[in-house]
């Protein structure tokens, strides 16, 4: 039965769930338990956020803290993979993957393809994307593309809570590297989430609104953001189709294809920096598979090309919003308007 | 004696709180019976005609096109004989003042569906109407207690109505056992038990007609009359590329191409229609369920329980309903039954949504006689 519960809450029930259903799923990271070795329920913090809260009591043993140490602990997860059990490892913000790249992505990524398809790595890395918390700029970066780039891992990014669950299910039943993108901005959006074990399958887009004017494809919270843009959009008589990619890798070229050979219009919206990020990605796709079918240029809607700023007010003209948004729509109808 | 009505925001299914005019059918001014289509009415999960439940005039068109209404909001005021357009303002008027739309909130306290444990398995039940004796809905495969949401509050205005949720199906426990008729309908009959219904009329769609015809075999006595619409059970065929597509679909692409095929009207399988469907379809062990169905009930398209017998004994009364182009079970299936036959030209296998007025006046007719 679905009820309402957080962003937060799905993912964690996602992991308890797993975790009781299948013993080999553990999870580790830095403070994901939080004062362990220390007595109490108080003592247990369950991440920085508190998205593991609840798990280290339930789970005993399986909810491990480890050093602050990336390149030691999602390299120890990298190997507890390939030798058989289901790591769900917390890269606390995906800003510090530097300290442990090669670990993704010169082992977890190609193990399954060097070793001829014989080895597989069940490893799902959760972490923390985005900018909006006032965290500067090694906390606040969209990272996404960075991942999206290398062959042999899968993106995942959800945009709702009924998503996070799904996809997080999916993620730690898949036999491949995960990255599982949680933007840190979505942790108490509420949403109707069935209480029973789902999956969404991975390179299968969301449509949240049929529309027959203008594409608007995003993935994680600007999703939402599109979805405010295409209502005050429809309030002036333009319909926007809105599609949530829910994966980066696999990417849904189908269903984008499809409705902007419909639309005929297309504007791309992305938190990330716009250098080949999925904006761009996506655009190229476009013009190159479905030329005939646009009526105006792709319109890009992302952040600029700088580092996140710390100023509240920088900040926020960093992220792309919901005028931004509708300010490249219309464009786009003025242009045909035009030609 | 002049009447004057008012046409109001229907509520189609448990969780409509508005609707979008789409357009009217009718002028001001035009003469409309009851039951005729009077505007056209879309809500995020689904889009129908309004039918007028009174006879008289349209007088006003209230509602504008495209406008968004709460249910019970005013759409237009239908006289029965005469009256002023001073007496229609003051309707109008007192209508207006005294409106208050429904919110979530108002919702949350509505009739709600209730859950029983039946046999070791949650199974859901939605409650309508009060007295005579009850009907009992049973919706087919892959469906939900929602397939009637054209139809409960109609035919419970004056009889207590019962729709559930099979095992495997809607919010009742996924998990079946055999996957055969006898499991469904021993579920069906544990729910009249626990609900104090010593028999009911029973009214089933599809898969659910062939549970109720099983039901009539197993335990005639608690069966006053059977309703079969597009029913399984009184034939071989089934269509069952169907079945092996609709199971088998994982994305909205893959299953709009099975769901057009249960409508006339292909327009009515929406984005929101497809997203419910996949949601229900991703729940842990509903895969399971489905196939057991088609293996235990419609093995390689063909339906393995001839359930024409139980009608030719004519131990209770049967009304079949049934679409003239039903691309999943054909209406020949009907032919040469002991049976009142309703065949509706141009409606498909969901006629019950389709064609809801027409589907409930036929039932309640067949019921006040039996």
């Amino acid at each position: 039965m679905a009820r309402k519960i957080s962003y937060q809450q799905a993912i964690n029930e996602a992991l308890a769930q797993e975790m009781r259903r299948d013993p080999s799923v553990f999870i580790m990271g830095e403070d994901v338990a939080g004062g362990a070795g220390a007595p109490g329920e108080n003592d247990a913090w369950g991440g920085v956020l508190g998205v593991t809260k609840g798990l280290y009591h339930q789970f005993p043993g399986r909810v491990l803290d480890t050093p602050l140490s990336e390149l030691g602990y999602v390299g120890a997860a990298v190997g507890a993979a390939t030798c058989g059990v289901r790591p769900v490892c917390e890269l606390m913000f995906v800003d510090f993957a530097g300290c442990c790249l090669d670990q993704i992505l010169n082992q977890a990524a190609k193990f399954r393809y060097m070793f001829g398809g014989k080895a597989s790595t069940p490893l799902v890395i959760r972490t923390m994307v985005g900018a909006g918390l006032r965290a500067a700029a090694q906390h606040s970066q969209m990272l996404t593309s960075l991942w999206t780039h290398i062959p042999g891992l899968k993106v995942v990014c959800p945009s709702s809570p009924y998503d996070a669950k799904g996809l997080l299910i999916q993620a730690i039943r898949d036999n491949d590297p995960v990255i599982f993108c949680e933007h840190k901005m979505l942790y108490s959006m509420q949403g109707e989430v069935p209480e029973e074990l789902y999956t969404i399958p991975f390179g299968e887009a969301n449509f949240l609104r049929d529309g027959k004017d203008v594409t608007l494809v995003s993935y994680g919270r600007t999703v939402n953001t599109a979805m405010d843009a295409a209502r005050n959009l429809a309030a002036r008589g333009i319909d926007c189709e809105v599609i949530d990619l829910r994966t980066t890798s696999p990417l849904d070229e189908d269903s984008i294809l499809e409705s902007v050979e419909k639309t005929g219009r297309l504007v791309v919206i992305d938190e990330a920096n716009p250098r080949c990020s999925m904006a761009t990605d996506i655009s190229a796709l476009v013009a190159q598979k479905a030329f005939a079918s646009l009526k105006a240029p792709i319109e890009m809607v992302t952040a600029p090309h700088t580092p996140v700023p710390f100023s509240d007010a920088l900040e926020d003209l960093y992220i792309p919003d919901a005028a931004k948004i509708e300010n490249a729509v219309l464009k786009l109808i003025e242009w045909s308007k035009r030609s | 004696m002049s009447q004057i009505h008012t046409l109001t925001m229907p509520k189609w299914g448990l969780s409509m709180t508005e609707g979008r005019v789409d357009a009217w059918l009718k002028e001001e001014g035009q003469v409309i019976a009851k039951g005729d289509e009077v505007l056209d009415v879309e809500t995020d999960k689904i889009s129908s005609s309004v039918e007028a439940p009174f006879s008289g005039v349209l007088r006003r068109q209230i509602a504008r096109q495209d406008e968004t209404l709460a249910v019970g909001a005013l759409l237009g005021i239908v006289v029965d004989g005469e009256a002023s357009e001073v007496e229609i303002d003051a309707v109008v008027e007192q209508f207006q003042a005294t409106f208050v739309p429904g919110d979530d909130a108002e919702e949350d306290r509505g009739p709600k569906p209730q859950k029983v444990e039946l046999d070791g398995r949650l199974i859901r039940y939605f409650e309508r109407g009060e007295g005579g004796v009850p009907l009992v809905l049973v919706h087919g495969f892959g469906g939900d207690l929602n397939n009637w949401m054209f139809n409960h509050e109609a035919l419970a205005a004056g009889r207590r109505v019962v729709a559930l949720d099979l095992p495997g199906h809607g919010e009742s426990t996924k998990q079946l056992e055999r996957g055969d008729l006898d499991e469904l309908s021993g579920i069906v009959l544990a729910l009249l038990d626990h609900l104090d219904i010593p028999a009911a009329h029973l009214v089933g769609h599809s898969m659910g007609g062939a549970v109720s015809l099983n039901i009539a075999r197993l335990e005639p006595q608690r069966v006053r009359s059977l309703i079969l619409i597009g029913s399984a059970g009184l034939g071989e065929g089934i269509n069952g590329d169907y079945l092996e597509g609709f199971v088998e679909a994982a994305n909205r692409n893959a299953l709009k191409s099975q769901l057009v095929k249960l409508f006339s009207n292909p327009e009515l399988v929406n984005r929101q229609m497809l997203e419910d469907m996949l949601k229900y379809k991703r729940l842990e062990g509903v895969g399971a369920a489905l196939r057991l169905l088609v293996s235990g009930v419609f093995k390689d398209g063909s339906q393995q329980l001839d359930l024409r017998g139980v009608v030719q004994d004519g131990q209770q009364p049967v009304l079949l309903i049934w679409g003239s182009d039903d691309a999943i079970i054909p209406a020949n299936h009907s032919a040469g039954l002991k049976a009142q036959v309703e065949v509706l030209p141009g409606q498909a296998h969901m006629v019950q949504m389709e064609a809801a007025e027409q589907v409930n006046r036929l039932i309640l007719d067949f019921v006040q006689q039996h």
